[in-house]
């Protein structure tokens, strides 16, 4: 399978992954090499199969909508790359 | 006391409510043993201080009269479960310094019967991979040498670190994690015992999602025997996890009767591949002879969509972990390089943070996913897992277990890793199939190669019944004698 550069590029930046000009080609080799293995699976007529997402997501309980803890500031910040006044502070995203 | 790290559980179990020696007695044996064997580097984190005091406690509750099902048994955990107060990485560079302030709930119950913490075994980066060799903590080494060669060997993967601990008596048990075949590979590549439960039969609260539909916690162990008793206290019901099964979790012991006459027992012609190399053949067809030999009924069955699994696993798993792994975005917790804008700190935090292998899956998982291909790639690999699971309902119609080979070779050298991604991804695929379904799945040491390098027998069962994978597998572990028969292969 042939992906270009700018199918790399393209999905790089979805992935929010940031892929050097001098990586793309290794990249790009990689991933159709990948993608043109896992395209053998055409070879199957799945014309009146239902997609299956889980083995089990049938049976999946609901529970109350209610708050089961709280008061966990420490913790929560505990493990932040960055905070401010008990805050997650993150690059400036609005000029 | 370098005796103590040969027990089994089920001896140490008995040993210790004789007092024949204390929990710290065997504790200490592991952390001396743990430090001697650094360099396999089976352990990213060790806490030596924890297993000491746990130790103390443990030994409290059996003067008590109080003793839990794993009392006093020394375990490596694989670095995946999250440990409050202990770091926690995943195998991973982006969470490198990441200390949870929660516990799993598979350790949590570990805990709950008495087991001791040893430390925090090494892995595949975020459990993507066959071989250790993506650990951002670098490769451990596979206790087992080749004949041939002196050249260091891979332990497999992702649980590479838990398989090597328990190989290299460094741990009585680890626990380790499925998504596609990371405790049975690695058990067959170092002659230990991998289970992989049912989907839903352990809690995923606490452990660092890799695949959600498709992960499950699982142990490697010393034995068939020890393998049950650690299911027992893995598994429960979790309310903190929506699929989490509610059922009664079996005492799995009782199911190891050694007597399997009459078990139906299938044999798969699909996993008979070209290019399985003829040792591996042979130990299959002399496994068949054993369980005949003990009576099982053999039954050739087929499960026409095996040759499908891999490629459909490489497009479900990696289109799980691009969805999982966009937490790490460098704002709530793991590492942050900064950007000029909020995007490009992302993009920085996620190129620094990830290996290679990380990144490669998540950008097919996104491209799989993306707008457009969707369909053609996603739902198509949806359709094809429910045709590899009605292949195995189909097959539990007649037969009560499926047998096969574990891996379709052994270790392979650290140096000299099979360059070609597909190649490396071909070690699952006797096992990749089962994890699809959600079934349970064990690995029991089988044999040696010609180069004196272990291989590994699978049992397959139906959903929720490891206790007849579990009785197949003990009755073929007491009949393969594989510690007597490699003694015997050593000295000829």
């Amino acid at each position: 399978m042939q992906l270009t550069e700018e199918n790399i590029n393209k999905i790089a930046k979805l992935a929010r992954i940031k892929v050097s000009k001098q990586e793309i080609s290794s990249v790009q080799q990689r991933l159709g090499k990948i993608l043109g293995w896992i395209e053998q699976l055409e070879e199957i007529n799945t014309d009146n199969i239902e997609p299956m997402f889980s083995v089990n997501i049938e049976q999946m309980p609901r529970r109350e909508d209610v708050i089961n803890d709280g008061n966990l500031l420490q913790e929560v910040l505990l493990n932040a790359p960055e905070k401010e006044f008990d805050m997650f502070s993150v690059p400036k995203v609005v000029e | 006391m370098s005796e103590l790290i040969k027990l089994t559980i089920t001896e140490a179990r008995d040993k210790l409510a004789k007092k024949e020696f204390s929990v710290t007695d065997l504790t200490s044996s592991y952390i001396k043993s743990m430090e001697q064997n650094r360099g396999l580097n089976a352990y990213i984190t060790e806490t030596p201080e924890i297993a000491l005091k746990m130790a103390a406690d443990s030994q409290s509750r059996i003067d008590a009269g109080k003793a839990g099902i794993l009392e006093g048994i020394p375990l490596g955990i694989k670095d995946l479960y999250c440990t409050k107060g202990v770091k926690t990485t995943a195998g991973s560079k982006i969470l490198d310094d990441f200390t949870p302030p929660y516990e799993s709930t598979v350790t949590q119950n570990l805990w709950n019967a008495g087991a001791v913490m040893l430390g925090k075994t090494n892995m595949d980066e975020f459990a993507m991979g066959s071989s250790n060799l993506t650990s951002a903590f670098g490769p451990v080494k596979n206790p087992w040498k080749s004949k041939s060669t002196d050249e260091d060997l891979v332990p497999g993967g992702s649980s590479g670190g838990s398989a090597a601990a328990v190989a290299a008596d460094m741990a009585m048990a680890t626990t380790a994690s499925d998504t596609g075949g990371s405790i049975r590979q690695p058990a067959a590549f170092t002659a230990t015992v991998g289970l992989k439960p049912t989907y839903g039969r352990c809690s995923r609260y606490g452990m660092v999602a890799f695949a959600s539909s498709l992960d499950q916690a699982g142990s490697i162990t010393k034995t068939v025997r020890d393998s049950a008793i650690m299911l027992e206290a893995m598994a429960s019901y979790d309310p903190k996890e929506a699929t989490s099964a509610n059922i009664p979790v079996p005492r799995f012991e009782k199911a190891l009767t050694g007597n399997i006459k009459g078990l139906k027992v299938g044999i798969p012609k699909e996993f008979r591949i070209e290019g399985t190399p003829p040792e591996i053949l042979k130990m299959w067809d002399d496994g068949i002879e054993t369980l005949k030999r003990l009576g099982a009924e053999i039954h050739d069955i087929s499960l026409p969509h095996t040759k499908y699994a891999l490629p459909c696993y490489y497009i479900i798993a990696p289109a799980e972990a691009s969805s999982n792994l966009s937490r790490y975005d460098g704002l709530r917790y793991g590492n942050r390089v900064p950007g000029d804008t909020l995007d490009e700190m992302y993009e920085n935090t996620r190129a620094a943070g990830f290996g290679n292998e990380v990144k490669t899956r998540i950008m097919i998982g996104t491209y799989v996913l993306s707008a457009g291909y969707y369909d053609a790639y996603f739902i198509k690999a949806q359709k094809v897992r429910r045709a590899i699971t009605q292949d195995f309902t189909d097959a539990f119609k007649t037969v009560d277990v499926i047998f096969t080979p574990t891996a379709p070779n052994g270790a392979f050298s650290i140096s000299n890793p099979p360059s070609d991604p597909i190649k490396m991804y071909l070690n699952d695929v006797f096992t990749v199939s089962t994890s699809l379904a959600g079934l349970p799945g064990i690995s029991i040491p089988g044999g040696l190669d010609n180069d004196g390098l272990p291989l590994g027998l699978q049992f397959i069962g139906r959903a929720f019944d490891e206790e007849t994978v579990l009785k197949a597998a003990d009755a073929m572990e007491a009949a393969i004698d594989f510690n007597n028969k490699v003694n015997e292969m050593r000295r000829a």
